[in-house]
């Protein structure tokens, strides 16, 4: 048998830690955010993309944790469905609305960048097809929780879904290598080193930092008002048949 | 030095950091709001079924 991490066995635990980690992460990221901004505002205009580099420094940090949350949520969904845990299961359905949000961004953005770099606000190419996926996956597993009254059943057939989606993560990953793509391959994590100047990573790689501060930070606060409702719904029951 | 004269691309470079910060202050204030609204009704009804489990059986 998988043990579940001792973090999502106990909730007194859990709500002991998020207490304080929330806000340390919230104010880790503000730092590092700030710093990410002033150096990706103090670099100079890159030679061919000109000021439109800066969007990158909100752009890949966005794409970045659209895949890292989903992450999250297949890994609390596997763990919620094969132990039944409530906690696991909230830490599923608090990810989801999270993973939304940054992947509407990276959608957004990059179609800001696109229109004035290849001339298009749209294509259909292999990697922005399959982040829209993405992007639907967390609005049918959105959807489909808030659809069912029953927490038990809502969170067997959102942790199912979320399961399925998984299989979109390689695709959006290595969408830029198994298909001709207008879409750049990865320039951060690629073969022998990232391909950038100092210049630009330094505030790229704050940022990304930043983001997955922010969402850690937001992820708890989430999964704390997760916590709650299901006490109150515990204690209504409970009332209910006092 | 700081350099936040976008030039020519200011019409795309800036919606972008604005649209995110608006889903970033979107984002805290739905989950601060969601957060302490479930534990305000929580904390209330625990009174109530502690107040409940104390009283008198008729």
């Amino acid at each position: 048998m998988i043990p579940a991490p001792a973090f999502l066995s106990n909730p007194e635990r859990f709500m002991a830690f998020s207490r304080w980690a929330a806000p340390l992460f919230g104010l880790l990221a503000a730092g590092l955010g700030l710093a990410g901004l002033w150096l990706g505002f103090s670099a100079p205009e890159d030679y061919q993309q000109g000021d439109t580099i800066r969007v990158m420094f909100i752009h890949v940090p966005a794409a970045w944790l659209s895949l890292f949350a989903y992450m999250c949520l297949g890994g609390a969904s596997f763990l919620s469905l094969i132990f039944r845990h409530a906690l696991a299961d909230a830490a599923a359905r608090a990810a989801a609305p999270l993973g939304a949000a940054f992947t509407a961004l990276a959608l957004i953005t990059g179609s800001l960048w696109g229109r004035p770099m290849w001339g298009t606000w749209w294509v259909w190419d292999a990697r922005l097809t399959s982040v829209l996926v993405l992007f639907l996956f967390y609005l049918a597993y959105l959807a489909l929780r808030s659809a069912m009254d029953d927490d038990a059943k809502s969170a067997r057939a959102g942790a199912i879904l979320a399961l399925v989606g998984l299989v979109n993560l390689p695709i959006v990953h290595w969408s830029v290598t198994w298909w001709n793509s207008l879409h750049q391959g990865s320039s951060v994590f690629a073969k022998g080193g990232p391909a950038m100047p100092a210049v630009y990573l330094t505030p790229l790689l704050l940022m990304g930092l930043a983001y997955i501060a922010a969402f850690g930070s937001l992820w708890l606060v989430r999964i704390r008002g997760e916590v709650w409702r299901r006490r109150a719904e515990a204690a209504q029951a409970r009332l209910a048949g006092a | 030095m700081l350099d936040l004269d976008a030039g020519k691309y200011a019409l795309y470079v800036w919606p972008a950091f604005g649209i995110s910060a608006l889903v970033f202050v979107a984002l805290i204030w739905t989950g601060l709001g969601f957060a302490r609204k479930w534990r305000r009704k929580a904390e209330a009804l625990a009174e109530q079924l502690a107040a409940v489990s104390q009283a008198p059986k008729s």
